[in-house]
């Protein structure tokens, strides 16, 4: 007799306090289901932006304070992805650099058909030249950064590798990857160490 | 017009003559002028909107000729005063939780008859154009809890969810750039080029901005609401367009609302 109410009651019990606890209306709502429900007419090239890669997902999870042993594991995943040009040579044309810096243009959805060529959009977190004002300070200044380092040849690959990929040095940057990500040419990225590390470039005078 | 006109013109000068030094001095004149705004708020063109707003509220209007005056914002049908100061909510009716655009564009389907996609498919202005029937009403209710405090529920399960979505959509970083919104918006007093940005995750700024959205935006000549704004931030971040009235969109007002809590509502304000 017992047992038949104990089986009874689980039998109405269980689909009963299941409705309640989940029920309509309190099923959960994943953050990735919010994702896709919520660009649901993007086209599925545009949605693909929406993915994370492992560097992203461990920089978000961790508020872009990664643990020692994942901070590791991003530095070495993302010195990999670092091409250099063919001929060995880092630093390009730095009036060309000194355009792409202060371009914004490229990767927004109205910026397609590309018009011109994608930029850096330095200015918008960096200080460089110091006579361009119209500066953000979501970044460090980079005023006089290859004066302040002698032009030493170290230096000069450490602004490509910077460039092209934050993570290398800075786990969970928020710095863009510019060369890894594609956004960037190694060409342009040439260009943009030559604006920050050559002597005659208006940001070391 | 001419006064959205004689505000834009005085605008641009104040950006173009103020060097970028003096930005403090823009901010200053700014603060100025939203005092000016406080003392007299129909000297903001926002409030021609918010006026149009009212109008279409009150009109007997789709197919099934209906006013929104039966519309339930919150604190049931036809009330207006005060519902935006408790948004976003669960609507047991509809089994989600809505913001203000969201739970007008249900009202305009349920009691008006609009097809839902005709109601979104322009739900933004461009520049210089009056605001959509969308950022009248929405300017409109939101004019209504002025000089309020935010005070959102979470009560209800799914508003504590969808505030834990908000709060995890704000740190997440995607696209080409890996943007995530506390790229620009986790730290005191810095600028993308001269464009000051506010520390959403810090309350006491949250406060201060949350609040005057619907906003009148003197760079478009035109109102902004915050889903148009939080569209502008993702396009911004290389993302495709998020649908409107989306639960992401929905899921980061919780978020910025909660961190905004206790703050002031000034909406209608103006912004650069």
């Amino acid at each position: 007799m017992h047992r038949l109410l104990l089986i009874s009651a689980i039998v109405i019990g269980v689909p009963v306090l299941a409705y309640l606890l989940i029920g309509r209306g309190h099923s959960a709502m994943s953050v990735d289901d919010v994702i896709k429900s919520s660009w649901a007419t993007a086209t599925p090239e545009w949605q693909a932006r929406l993915s994370q890669d492992e560097t992203q997902r461990v920089c978000s999870q961790h508020r872009n304070a990664p643990p020692a042993g994942i901070a590791d594991a991003i530095l070495a995943r993302e010195k990999a992805t670092i091409k250099y040009p063919a001929d060995g040579k880092l630093m390009g044309d730095w009036k060309k650099g000194e355009q792409l810096a202060q371009s914004g243009y490229g990767g927004r959805f109205t910026d397609y058909p590309p018009r011109t060529a994608s930029g850096g959009n330095c200015y918008a977190c960096h200080q460089m030249d110091g006579k361009e004002l119209s500066f953000g300070t979501l970044g460090p200044s980079l005023r006089e950064y290859g004066k302040i380092r002698k032009y030493a040849a170290d230096d000069v690959k450490a602004v490509y590798d910077r460039i092209y990929n934050p993570h290398a040095a800075i786990p969970c940057a928020n710095m863009p990857r510019m060369g890894a990500s594609g956004f960037l040419t190694i060409d342009q990225i040439k260009d943009l160490v030559a604006f920050v590390m050559s002597p005659e470039s208006p940001v070391n005078k | 017009m001419r006064l959205r006109r004689s505000l834009a013109a005085f605008f641009t000068c104040l950006v173009l003559v103020v060097p970028a030094v003096a930005l403090d001095e823009t901010e200053k004149e700014l603060e100025r002028y939203r005092q000016m705004l406080k003392d007299d708020p129909w000297s903001n063109p926002a409030m021609l909107d918010a006026d149009r707003g009212e109008a279409l509220w009150k009109e007997k209007r789709g197919p099934k000729a209906a006013s929104l005056e039966a519309c339930d914002l919150g604190k049931g049908p036809g009330k207006v005063d005060g519902v935006f100061a408790e948004l976003p909510r669960y609507f047991a009716d509809a089994h989600r939780v809505m913001d203000l655009e969201t739970r007008l564009v249900w009202c305009m389907e349920k009691l008006q008859g609009f097809a839902h996609a005709d109601i979104i498919k322009r739900p933004y202005s461009k520049a210089n154009q009056a605001g959509t029937e969308l950022e009248a009403l929405a300017t409109y209710v939101a004019s209504k809890s002025r000089g309020l405090k935010y005070q959102p529920s979470l009560a209800h399960a799914k508003e504590k969810q969808t505030l834990a979505i908000g709060e995890a959509l704000f740190f997440r970083r995607q696209g080409p750039m890996d943007f995530s919104c506390a790229t620009c918006h986790a730290d005191t007093g810095r600028r993308i080029r001269l464009q000051s940005l506010p520390f959403l995750g810090k309350p006491e700024e949250a406060r201060k901005v949350i609040g005057e959205w619907p906003a009148y935006r003197v760079s478009q000549g035109t109102v902004m609401t915050m889903q148009h704004r939080i569209a502008d931030c993702y396009w911004q971040m290389r993302l495709p367009l998020i649908d409107y009235g989306s639960d992401a969109t929905v899921a980061l007002g919780m978020y910025l609302v909660n961190q905004a809590k206790g703050g002031e509502i000034t909406a209608p304000s103006i912004k650069r």
